[in-house]
């Protein structure tokens, strides 16, 4: 799709701009944010990609002296790692439904602190840099989704505990159907992973 | 400075300001739900609650300023619930045999607050007080009608309440105390009703 899609940059960035907006818009907030599972493994991931969509339309010139300004990749990685783990406390997610301005960080830090970044960093990224990242994700769902099952509580006031406890097994599914499709493209891919770093990828990373 | 050198500077800057972030978000390390926060935040500023308007299981029309020069037991409640309001009805007994009886009604009450006024008119309050043995003085079971004043009621209190599929509510449950001055100055889990027994009769 992305491919397809930059073709036209102009256009793509405009179509992209206005799944934003739609996206924020009332009515998509108040379904995508009625049940837990549709917020944290629907709208928040559906942010994070525009991020990354947003960063390959950046001319691939940019993108670098944008990385370089940024300090490489390890910044970036780190930046998309607080970012991303900060939106799986429960209390954000409450915030964001009791908090407008919780809920605008949400929408300006997934895709500018997680996606975008992320994209930066990624053909800079060695495979064991690119592992990392991949491993981190999958664990991070993985234990955070077991704690929603066995968690006693209701951890978020805004969910009922059923709610709770489906995210919780969609997450940990989510991580294990991941974690095996990444491992399969370390297979089939000769052992570079998914989307193979590119001339200047692996082995020059500025980190 | 060298790619290298700046990388880790900036790699170090990055670091700090999201520990900082999770620092500040979570209280220092203490709230990750934002049941937690709440907690936290009535101990450090206890907090001011509007003035409703509430109806007893007698009818009686009375104000939340009332009980000013008071320390007031809170729960919320609605009667249908069939899980944990009927312990909170237990829990709020035990608390009330915990004080000691000359300063109960005097110097301390005890009120439960529901918040589905439509279903608990004084009949169905009545019927749920006379289940844990509250009387309408010292213990009063309380609907506030209008709609606008029960929600700026649970906003204060940070209470959520949201339907659930049977027809009845989710809330979060917790034991609420009012000081003298009428604000809200402690929350605490409703597994924990001797020491919160303890706090009422350390401020007697």
């Amino acid at each position: 799709m992305i491919a397809t899609l930059s073709h036209h940059p102009g256009r793509s960035a405009l179509a992209l701009g206005v799944f934003y907006l739609l996206l924020a818009t009332p009515i998509a907030r108040d379904w995508l944010e009625a049940s837990m599972s549709r917020h944290m493994l629907v709208q928040m991931p559906l942010l994070v990609v525009i991020g990354i969509i947003a960063a390959r339309l950046v001319p691939g010139r940019t993108q670098d002296s944008l990385l370089i300004r940024f300090g490489g990749a390890w910044p970036c990685v780190i930046a998309a790692l607080f970012a991303s783990s900060y939106w799986m406390l429960p209390r954000a997610l409450d915030a964001a439904l009791t908090d407008p301005w919780a809920e605008v960080a949400k929408f300006l830090s997934l895709p500018f602190l997680v996606g975008f970044p992320l994209v930066l960093a990624w053909r800079r990224l060695t495979l064991i840099g690119r592992g990392f990242v991949w491993t981190n994700f999958f664990s991070m769902l993985a234990v955070l989704g077991w704690l929603y099952i066995v968690a006693p509580v209701r951890v978020c006031n805004s969910y009922l505990v059923n709610d709770q406890e489906n995210a919780g097994w969609y997450m940990v599914i989510a991580s294990v159907l991941l974690f095996f499709w990444w491992l399969g493209t370390l297979l089939v891919g000769g052992g570079v992973g998914p989307d193979k770093p590119d001339q200047s990828g692996p082995g020059r990373t500025f980190a | 400075m060298s790619l290298a050198k700046r990388s880790v500077l900036i790699s170090a800057l990055v670091t700090s300001l999201g520990t900082w972030v999770f620092w500040w978000g979570t209280d220092g390390f203490t709230a990750f739900t934002a049941e937690t926060a709440r907690r936290v935040e009535i101990l450090r500023s206890p907090r001011a609650l509007p003035d409703v308007t509430l109806e007893d299981q007698n009818g009686k029309i009375f104000h939340l300023k009332d009980y000013q020069g008071k320390l007031l037991a809170v729960d919320f409640i609605f009667t249908r619930c069939t899980t944990l309001c009927r312990s909170m009805g237990m829990i709020f007994k035990q608390i009330r045999d915990l004080i000691p009886q000359e300063s109960l009604g005097r110097d301390f009450a005890l009120l439960s607050i529901s918040f589905d006024p439509e279903h608990d008119d004084p009949a169905n309050l009545k019927k749920y007080g006379e289940a844990y043995g509250a009387d309408g003085q010292i213990w009063r079971i309380a609907r506030v009608q209008d709609k606008a004043e029960l929600q700026s009621l649970l906003d204060a209190f940070g209470i959520i309440v949201i339907p659930d599929q049977f027809g009845g509510f989710e809330h979060n449950t917790a034991l609420h105390l009012v000081g003298r001055d009428g604000r809200l100055r402690l929350i605490s889990d409703i597994d924990k009703a001797i020491p919160f027994a303890e706090q009422v009769v350390a401020l007697l």
